[in-house]
């Protein structure tokens, strides 16, 4: 069982049957339990905050307020925004006040009814285009002009020219919803003193080390004083990548108090923490030439960023930045706006700023080849970009397998025979991606190793790997231990691995961007390789007795280390390296849908999706996080919104209200792997978690208009959405007969 | 994670004991499967501090008896239910409404006394004590507005169970107890327009069965349900059937529709169908007037216009259905 195998998840028995430990099963004597007081509006200056009563209830032991957590933190160094509880005003319903340390949760529950806060209500706006027209109503006073977070405003080639020469041309305007994670693990986090003064978080996050970092300037302790550890985490998939008030909160009441502090977020405080899909407003034009290929590509964006900044600054950019593959474009411009509002911020969602413009992208690329006459699938074969080029915009593709895709969707889903041929109500529909495998761009500048892997070889064949990454269920933890039997020669259950821990473990910058298989990969492998070495040298009959005859000869413990450093990538321009990644994934998909005419429901019956992952280290794996990017875009596409009335406040923030789809309402899924063996990758890996989700949602778009002739431009794609187009189909086509 | 307001639960061993108890302890709420109670406490949706808890009764109360009609006792839980057979030969419709509440674990936890009492649902109720504050909160509790009806004064917070127009179709009754005796009443009488309290129960009484007349056996029946998910929501729509026929003649008619407001509607006036063929026409004829005695609201999340517009559709699907 080494790399390329089904080899079972390390962790997944514990998953399954509640034995593993996530940060609310770690509990203490003494312990606190904590909660959060929120804004009741969505923009407000705080002209007071009172918790002389709370502090009297019964049961309570302590009371913060912001003056105490003063500085500015946020996961991107130059957009800090956020603090960990208000001092001057508020941002959106849901912003953290105030926070009380109980003996139990509910006598903090109690408690935060008697904190009084004073607000002066002020005017909000609460949609990017309110932000835009009102920027004297300033959300946020980190942006430097109006509310705007970040414009990006790229152009290559002469785009107005090409698209005055092309042959058809496709231009219209899309909009896309915002949704959230909705992660079964609600946020929690636990911290603890000890005796020395050595502050310890369990947090349910992906970035140990970003958390670390600022966990240690907005306290003011010494980064050697403060240790993160990640446990097992139930589900994150960007939403736990930015450091929360939660975490601030444990760790200022721990040293106040000196006890141990808990906090565990409500479903309805995780919808708060969001940072979920933007909605984006897209104008979008695709001109091509007589022959299918792409001449132009043009989108303007108007992105809605909600209260903070987050990864905002690089939402902007990946909006425009990833659309340039798998396609050859001849010119292309973007031209996009991230705007604050006073809503929950928004944040990376799986396939962070891309999966939005991809949608519209390939619906309009649809809509254009048809009136050149050409079918689906033959236009995005005649664009395909190719191996080893560069983008219109300056990212080097290396492997890609996208025709390889294009091929398998298309013969397992019968396209050929079955298309045009399925009655009326029915139809297939296509569209294909690409994304990154990491970025050349570290959230902070420096010359030092993305990731590190140590890897420690014990004379009774034991192997340990220390690494900082963290496994949000993407698998790494179980790659590591077949990284290891694959280089070493060992059994990859004989391997430990210690991961997520600050003190233990070496930087890894974290579970973002598809980077930690590729990264940590080759870390791991670069590690294990330097070790092969030695016990080969010294040879032995088996795994322990080489391990114990080198460890002679060296006269010393068996450790190595291995580590990834970022390569110089991106076209030469500002903003050139975000969305430049040392590798690309790329997808194609095929969608099957049924639609009731008369009412507007339909259903996806069944989507086919070939994933390039390079290599699949593990392909049970690599299908689980392509079944898992399908059901998530489908869901998008089916029913998830985050709806906000007049004032600001998000509808139904539990799992009731906001749905998501059940079992019954997930179509059947085909996950095909494609392998194009990568040059950078860690044995031509490529990423397998993000990228399959984007052509879900075009593809479904596009079988829509198959089955019954209507181009939905709208997410999500509500059966009264649906209706609604079919009824004005129905009275144009009454009109062409009248 | 959200937490429970402190509360004594009384363990009453029967039905005698229970509503004593209730009139004991005035503001007291009925525990059953709690698949609805204990969300809507975790939401500070009631002040009480009391709960009479069933668990007691279900020997006595759960039953399923064939005595002239049906007779179902209030602790049936809603999977034993919809996979009754004597049910599913005789109240096909009841059936198919029970087998489409919410998933099998809510399923086997709730039950048909707490689904025909399950409180009224409206996406401004069934919410937090934060959110109802940062909302202004509404009328059915801790407020005096009504955000679905502008200026509206009377609540209009939906009748969400999916066993009510099942039984409403088929004529059904509910037996009540009270410490003062007891009484039967028709179903199309226990429900009241008012979101508040929707139902003529008293706060001492208890409903202990419910009784389906022998004429709904031979009744030709169906129940259609409206929602966004295929398990877990609550109905955008709900609507059941029972038609008699003579022939191909249509001898009675009754059409129940739920997830409007607070009360689940009969629809009325159309007696002059009588004697019409059953077929296609006639379920089209149904489906308008019945359009026209439905109001979709925005209590419930689901578009009211599409729920009003679908309306026509889904009975004459519904009835065409019960036809075949």
């Amino acid at each position: 069982m080494s790399v390329g195998d089904r080899f079972p998840k390390i962790d997944g028995v514990a998953k399954a049957d509640g034995s593993g430990i996530y940060a609310d099963d770690i509990s203490f004597p003494r312990m606190l339990h904590a909660k959060l007081l929120r804004s009741p509006h969505a923009h407000a200056r705080i002209r007071g905050i009172d918790v002389s009563e709370a502090l009297k209830l019964p049961g309570v032991i302590a009371a913060l307020t912001g003056d105490e957590l003063p500085l500015k933190y946020g996961v991107i160094p130059w957009t800090q925004d956020e603090q960990a509880l208000a001092t001057e005003k508020v941002r959106f319903v849901g912003d953290e006040v105030a926070c009380i340390a109980a003996l139990d949760e509910r006598t903090a529950e109690d408690a935060l009814k008697l904190i009084r806060v004073e607000y002066e209500v002020l005017p909000a706006v609460l949609s990017p285009e309110e932000a835009l027209a009102h920027p004297e109503i300033k959300v946020n006073e980190k942006a430097k002009v109006g509310n705007i977070t970040k414009h990006v405003n790229l152009q290559f080639g002469d785009v107005d020219r090409a698209v005055a020469g092309a042959a058809a041309i496709a231009h219209e305007t899309y909009a896309y919803a915002g949704s959230t994670h909705a992660p079964i693990e609600p946020h929690c986090a636990v911290a603890r003193v000890d005796a020395d003064g050595n502050l310890t978080i369990w947090s349910s996050t992906q970035i140990p080390h970003y958390l670390h970092r600022e966990l240690s300037r907005v306290l003011g302790l010494s980064p050697a004083k403060v240790r993160v550890i990640q446990p097992l985490l139930g589900g994150a998939f960007g939403g736990k990548s930015d450091p929360f008030s939660l975490e601030f909160c444990v760790a200022k009441l721990a040293l106040k108090t000196g006890r141990p502090v808990k906090i565990l977020f409500t479903r309805e405080e995780v919808f708060y923490a969001h940072r979920g899909r933007h909605p984006m407003k897209m104008d979008v034009t695709v001109a091509l030439e007589s022959d299918g290929r792409i001449a132009a590509v043009d989108n303007k964006i108007l992105i809605d960023g909600g209260a903070y900044a987050s990864f905002g600054m690089i939402t902007a950019y990946y909006a425009g930045q990833l659309l340039t593959g798998p396609y050859r474009f001849g010119t292309y411009r973007f031209d996009s706006y991230r705007m604050y509002t006073n809503k929950p911020p928004c944040g990376p969602k799986r396939g962070h700023g891309s999966v939005q413009p991809r949608f519209a992208f390939e619906v309009a690329l649809d809509e254009a080849a048809e009136k050149l006459g050409l079918d689906p699938i033959e236009v995005r074969r005649r664009n395909f970009i190719g191996e080893e080029v560069d983008t219109v915009n300056g990212q080097r593709i290396t492997s890609n397998g996208f025709l390889k895709c294009l091929d398998l969707v298309e013969q397992a889903s019968g396209w050929r025979e079955r298309r045009g041929k399925l009655g009326p109500g029915r139809g297939l529909g296509v569209a294909g991606s690409m994304y990154i495998s990491g970025t050349a761009y570290p959230v902070y500048p420096n010359e030092m190793p993305q990731s590190g892997v140590l890897v420690k070889l014990d004379r009774s064949g034991r192997v340990a790997i220390f690494s900082g990454a963290s496994d949000i269920g993407q698998g790494i933890n179980t790659l590591l231990c077949q990284i290891a039997a694959q280089e070493l020669g060992c059994d990859p259950r004989h391997v430990t691995v210690v991961a997520a821990d600050t003190d233990l473990t070496p930087v890894d910058l974290g579970a973002y961007s598809s980077r930690v298989t590729f990264m940590v990969g080759l870390a791991a492998q670069e590690a294990c390789e330097k070790l092969a070495a030695k016990l080969q040298a010294a040879g032995g009959a088996t795994f322990a007795e080489a391990c114990q005859k080198a460890e002679a000869i060296e006269g010393a413990p068996l450790a190595a280390s291995g580590g990834y450093r970022t390569q110089k990538l991106g076209g030469g321009y500002r903003g050139g390296t975000i969305g430049a990644s040392p590798a690309y994934s790329f997808t194609a998909h095929v969608a099957e849908v049924s639609v009731d005419e008369e009412t507007g429901i339909w259903k996806v019956e069944r989507i086919w999706a070939a994933h390039d992952c390079g290599k699949a280290l593990n392909p049970t794996l690599v299908e689980g996080q392509i079944e898992g990017s399908v059901y998530m875009g489908a869901a998008e596409a089916q029913m998830e919104e985050m709806v906000y009335n007049e004032k600001g406040l998000l509808f139904g923030p539990s799992l009731l209200d906001y749905r998501i789809p059940t079992s019954m309402d997930t179509p059947d899924l085909q996950a095909m792997i494609v392998e194009s063996n990568d040059p950078n990758g860690p044995y031509g890996a490529k990423e397998a978690g993000e990228g399959p989700l984007h052509a879900a949602i075009p593809a479904i778009a596009n079988a829509l208009y198959d089955a019954c002739g209507i181009r939905i431009r709208e997410l999500p794609f509500y059966p009264q959405r649906v209706l609604k187009l079919l009824r004005e189909r129905g009275r144009k086509e009454e009109e062409r007969v009248a | 994670m959200m937490t429970l307001p402190p509360l004594e639960v009384l363990r009453p061993g029967s039905v005698a004991e229970a509503v004593e108890a209730l009139r004991a302890h005035p503001g007291a709420r009925v525990l059953a499967g709690g698949t609805d109670l204990v969300p809507n406490l975790k939401y500070g949706m009631y002040d009480t501090r009391h709960l009479v808890a069933l668990r007691g009764l279900s020997k006595e109360l759960r039953y399923v008896r064939e005595e002239g009609g049906l007779r179902l006792g209030a602790l049936c839980t809603i999977d034993q239910l919809a996979e009754n057979d004597l049910l599913k030969a005789r109240t096909p419709a009841l059936a198919e409404a029970c087998g489409q509440i919410a998933g099998p674990q809510l399923r086997r936890m709730g039950t048909l006394g707490g689904n025909l009492c399950l409180d009224t649902r409206c996406v401004y109720i069934n919410q937090s004590y934060f959110w109802r504050s940062a909302l202004g909160f509404c009328l059915k509790k801790d407020g005096t507005l009504c955000h679905v009806v502008a200026g509206g004064k009377r609540c209009v917070a939906a009748a969400s169970n999916d066993t009510a127009p099942a039984l409403l179709a088929l004529d059904a009754g509910v037996r009540l107890v009270s410490p003062r005796g007891e009484r039967v009443v028709p179903l199309r009488e226990f429900y009241l327009p008012d979101g508040l309290h929707n139902t003529v129960l008293q706060p001492d009484e208890l409903l202990v069965e419910v009784r389906i007349p022998p004429a709904a056996f031979g009744k030709k029946q169906a129940f259609m349900k409206l929602r966004t998910r295929a398990a877990i929501d609550f109905p955008a729509l709900n609507l059941a059937v029972a038609l008699e026929t003579e022939g191909a003649v249509v001898k009675s008619i009754s059409l129940a529709v739920g997830a409007l407001a607070a009360r689940p509607v009969l629809i009325k006036g159309i007696d002059d169908l009588v004697g019409r063929p059953a077929d296609a026409r006639f379920a089209e004829e149904l489906g308008r007037r019945a359009q026209k005695q439905c109001r979709p609201l925005t209590n419930i999340s689901v578009d009211p216009d599409w729920r009003r517009d679908l309306l026509p559709v889904l009975v004459r699907r519904l009835v065409l259905r019960a036809l075949a």
